[in-house]
């Protein structure tokens, strides 16, 4: 084993400017000025190697999967399978057949409610979420709710962004049959205490969903050790194409769950008396798949697995904390999400500025961030805005980007006031 | 005026303006001067809802011309929303109905009112002309 030291000088040193030259998008100018991009939150630009990999998947092997004997189905099947192992080691799952190949989180969160919550909910049961949920981890619940007569209970936030914890664990009871909560939220960069509502949860003999589409982005999680039943995010947060994502479930679950989408590549046997499935996950794998999303994916797993994750970490922190009193220096700053554990991202108004208008005259200087309700609309109705004005950073942004995007904010202080 | 001389005479005002910046300024100032909509205009009704920024409108109808009336909780949009007002305003409503705009594209305003920016602006245009619409079969 390696001491500590060892470690530590094996690992390259995090170079910013070094991991920029692997993102082509970045090198360019917008509105006359250089594309400052800090809508990560949105969509993360992807490396070199992932591009690459999307085309050499279409120049070498492109075949469908799990169907031919010949050669090119051997091969991108191989490497579809390959890409499901590289998640697995990712997350640290106990094994493939619990990763599942979605579309992105939204469609993993609908899998699960649709099936599970479907199965299990009967008139009266709890789902629970939080009042910080994207819109995608609400409405597929409301709608399963409504369909079961089970209750949706939402647990409260502190205007901090945090999740008031006394009350959640109080809401967690024998009528509480799923929790599916976020692990940090894209609005307001708050990384939720997801250990303790999971054991809390499994005390009860509920199961739990992580929507982990803005956790990846930014630090590894080892799905054994947290021990969540469900885990679910998009491969384009994290350097992946879009229209590819993993939904994460613990095996004995997805077995007894039934399939959802019915159709090619997820049966064991079709007759027109009786058809019956495959095994997981290619019960949920219904149709052809997104090959090359997966192929990608794959590949982008292990560019960011290659980045020093402490020296990352790091340098996220030190961009945040920043970012965050160079904006607090401006006149009629509020900042929406102060919690004291978070990933880069600050959400902002400046007093009787509309977030539109910033965004409009951040964007003539070159800076892309996120205007609106950011998919969370009872968020913004908790704090009584009808949005703000996010800047999400990826490790490949810089402390001199923070300063164009200040220097921006200062010129729509001026037009606009 | 017609709004063919309207549209003209804006073109020519904007024609002055060397830089983004100015015609910014300038468009954020024609809002500032916008007369407001009554607040008991703004409700749902008279809502045009969205997803960044939304827009009130009012339409009114003596008879021979239209009257509008708008308003928007976003800067820019809301000089362009003076703009719309001022070209729209005091004409019939088949001149409303049958003259097709060009000095937005002619300005350089024309990504505002791509349906991208989700500003509410698209459909102020054709709520505008469908009030007209209604208004021409009075």
């Amino acid at each position: 084993m390696k001491t500590k030291e060892e470690v530590r000088v094996t690992q390259i040193h995090f170079d910013v400017e070094e991991v920029r030259k692997d993102f082509p998008v970045l090198h360019q100018q917008v509105n006359g000025h250089p594309l400052v991009y800090l809508d990560n939150g949105a969509t993360a630009q992807k490396p070199l190697q992932v591009i690459e990999a999307i085309s050499d998947y279409y120049r070498r092997y492109n075949a469908n999967i799990h169907r031919g004997v010949h050669h090119l189905s051997q091969l991108a099947t191989q490497t579809y399978e390959d890409a499901r192992e590289e998640v697995r080691s990712f997350l640290n799952a106990k094994e493939t057949a619990e990763i599942v190949f979605t579309s992105g989180t939204t469609d993993g969160i609908n899998l699960v409610a649709n099936t599970y919550a479907r199965m299990v909910l009967r008139s009266g049961d709890e789902v629970l979420i939080s009042a910080m949920e994207h819109h995608a981890n609400i409405v597929p619940w409301q709608m399963i709710c409504e369909q079961t007569g089970a209750i949706l209970r939402v647990i409260p936030i502190s205007d901090d962004g945090e999740w008031i914890m006394d009350e959640a664990l109080n809401m967690i009871s024998g009528a509480t049959k799923i929790v599916s909560v976020m692990h940090v939220s894209n609005a307001l960069g708050t990384i939720n205490p997801i250990e303790k509502i999971i054991e809390a949860a499994h005390a009860v003999d509920a199961r739990v969903m992580i929507d982990g589409a803005q956790a990846l982005p930014h630090f590894e999680v080892d799905l054994q050790q947290l021990d969540c039943d469900f885990y679910v995010f998009s491969g384009h947060k994290i350097s992946a194409p879009t229209g590819i994502g993993i939904l994460f479930g613990k095996k004995e679950l997805l077995q007894k769950m039934p399939p959802w989408k019915g159709g090619g590549d997820m049966i064991k046997e079709v007759s027109f008396a009786k058809t019956t499935y495959a095994e997981t996950p290619l019960k949920f794998e219904a149709g052809t798949p997104n090959i090359e999303g997966a192929v990608a994916m794959a590949e982008g797993i292990r560019y960011w697995r290659k980045l020093n994750h402490h020296e990352l970490q790091l340098h996220e922190q030190s961009l945040l904390e920043y970012a965050t009193s160079e904006l607090m220096k401006l006149p009629g700053m509020r900042i929406y999400g102060r919690a004291k554990h978070k990933v880069p991202v600050v959400s902002f108004l400046i007093d009787g500025l509309h977030p539109y208008d910033v965004g409009f005259i951040l964007d003539r200087n070159g800076i892309a961030v996120r205007t609106g309700h950011h998919c969370a609309q009872p968020l913004m109705d908790f704090y009584g805005i009808p949005g703000t004005v996010r800047a999400s950073f990826a490790f490949y942004n810089t402390h001199q980007e923070v300063d164009l995007l200040i220097k921006a904010l200062k010129q729509a202080i001026k037009m606009l006031s | 005026m017609s709004i063919i001389a309207k549209e003209t005479e804006i073109v020519e005002e904007f024609a002055m303006f060397e830089d983004w910046t100015e015609k910014y300024e300038y468009i954020i100032d024609l809002g500032r001067s916008l007369p407001l909509i009554d607040k008991e205009l703004k409700t749902e009704e008279h809502l045009i809802k969205g997803c960044q920024s939304q827009v009130w409108l009012d339409a009114a109808f003596d008879g021979e011309k239209v009257q509008f009336r708008a308003d928007s909780d976003a800067q820019i949009p809301k000089g362009i929303v003076s703009l719309l007002v001022r070209v729209l305003s005091d004409e019939t409503p088949e001149e409303i109905v049958n003259t097709p705009l060009s000095f937005i594209e002619k300005i350089g305003l024309k990504e505002h009112l791509s349906p991208t920016r989700a500003n509410g602006l698209v459909s102020m245009v054709n709520q505008m002309k469908m009030h007209a619409l209604a208004f021409q079969h009075k």
